[in-house]
């Protein structure tokens, strides 16, 4: 399915910007958008380097498994195929309390540690494991109690009421996020009779 | 409320950022040289997502540049406009899960049009917290780690977005709708 929208996004740009006589576009897209691709990353580099290490310390100080143990019926729903005391279930949880708190800077360097050591756990290394998908799933949906980002920008466009918006985002978020954890569990289970079959 | 909410989010940081050194240290760990242990791995992580970011910013920016996005935009229209749902905020709810400096830059044009006060201003805040940028975190999470195939993801993050979109208008018009 990536590989459809990936190429249905090139082919359908190229075509449009043709037929419409700016096909010139098409080349300052690439240029721009292989730009914006590594200056993305880089600027990945210093926040997935400081909370990296970060949760290191946390990790070694004993604070997540504590973490763990007050989150743990959650996870054991959410992730049945983790072992409970896993790394994996720590960093998972840590990365779902970043993204509670709207700190989406720290959630993203603890959701790629939760999938790596997600990796760890998959037999077929080239295939996402059913608890990967799950955190794609949650993460995409992203239970957020505080829209830092929305709130902020709010108020730099003078916003009388910028924190009107939360109870309306937490609604809204709660519904995808409800649908997101069902959806993930459908289409596994459909995964799986598809499977028996063969 | 407003700041008290607004300093909950300022001040979560700076706590963990304490928190965390301070009740490492007090159980005897060397924190500064266990930082600087986890934090080795951050450096290889980022450059190895380079060309997966790169081949997906690519196709988005052609695909937003070329003109294929408004034609896109266009058709859809009047499907949306029996459901009353305003066509300004139909760009935000597609490139919301495509792109994320995208959406913040349709994001803050609506805040110059209309205010961020207003309806769609407020349905428009609510749809951009309310979810993230599925294809970005698709490609950063399982990129990361070398997933090519990502079976079902795909779909539930879509599928999800698209229900975040209607429960933004849906619950935007329940509460802000001049009644």
């Amino acid at each position: 399915m990536m590989n459809v929208i990936w190429l249905v996004m090139l082919v359908s740009g190229v075509v449009v910007a043709g037929v419409q006589g700016n096909i010139d576009k098409v080349t300052t897209a690439v240029l721009h958008g292989a730009r914006d691709g590594v200056d993305v990353c880089f600027g990945l580099i210093s926040i997935l380097v400081f909370w990296l290490g970060m949760m290191k310390i946390a990790e070694q100080a004993g604070l997540v498994e504590v973490l763990a143990k007050w989150l743990r019926p959650i996870a054991r729903f959410l992730y049945p195929s983790v072992p409970v005391d896993h790394p994996a279930m720590g960093s998972i949880l840590a990365n779902m309390s970043a993204n509670i708190l709207g700190l989406g800077n720290a959630a993203t360097p603890l959701g790629l540690k939760a999938m790596k050591q997600l990796q760890d756990l998959n037999p077929n290394k080239d295939e996402a494991s059913d608890a990967m998908c799950t955190l794609l799933a949650i993460n995409t949906a992203s239970i957020t109690l505080i829209p830092a980002t929305v709130l902020g920008l709010r108020v730099q466009y003078g916003s009388h009421e910028p924190a009107s918006i939360i109870v309306s985002t937490i609604l809204a978020t709660c519904v995808a996020t409800i649908l997101a954890i069902f959806l993930d569990r459908y289409f596994r289970k459909r995964a799986r009779r598809k499977k028996a079959k063969r | 409320m407003i700041s008290f909410i607004q300093s909950i989010s300022d001040w979560a940081l700076p706590f963990v950022i304490v928190a965390i050194p301070i009740i490492a240290y007090m159980r005897k760990v060397p924190i500064y040289d266990t930082f600087v242990e986890g934090a080795k791995e951050g450096f290889g992580t980022a450059v190895h997502l380079i060309p997966h970011l790169v081949a997906m910013m690519v196709a988005v920016t052609v695909f937003r540049e070329s003109g294929a996005f408004d034609l896109l935009i266009r058709g859809i229209q009047p499907i949306l406009n029996i459901f009353h749902v305003p066509a300004d905020v139909l760009p935000l709810g597609i490139l919301r899960s495509i792109s994320g400096s995208g959406s913040i830059t349709i994001l803050t044009d609506i805040y110059q049009r209309f205010g961020p006060d207003s309806l769609i201003g407020k349905m428009a805040s609510t749809m951009m917290g309310a979810s993230d940028t599925t294809l970005y975190v698709l490609t950063v999470y399982f990129g990361s780690v070398g997933i090519r195939n990502a079976r079902y993801a795909l779909k539930v993050g879509l599928l999800s977005d698209f229900a975040s979109v209607v429960a933004s208008i849906v619950v935007a018009n329940l509460l802000f709708a001049p009644h």
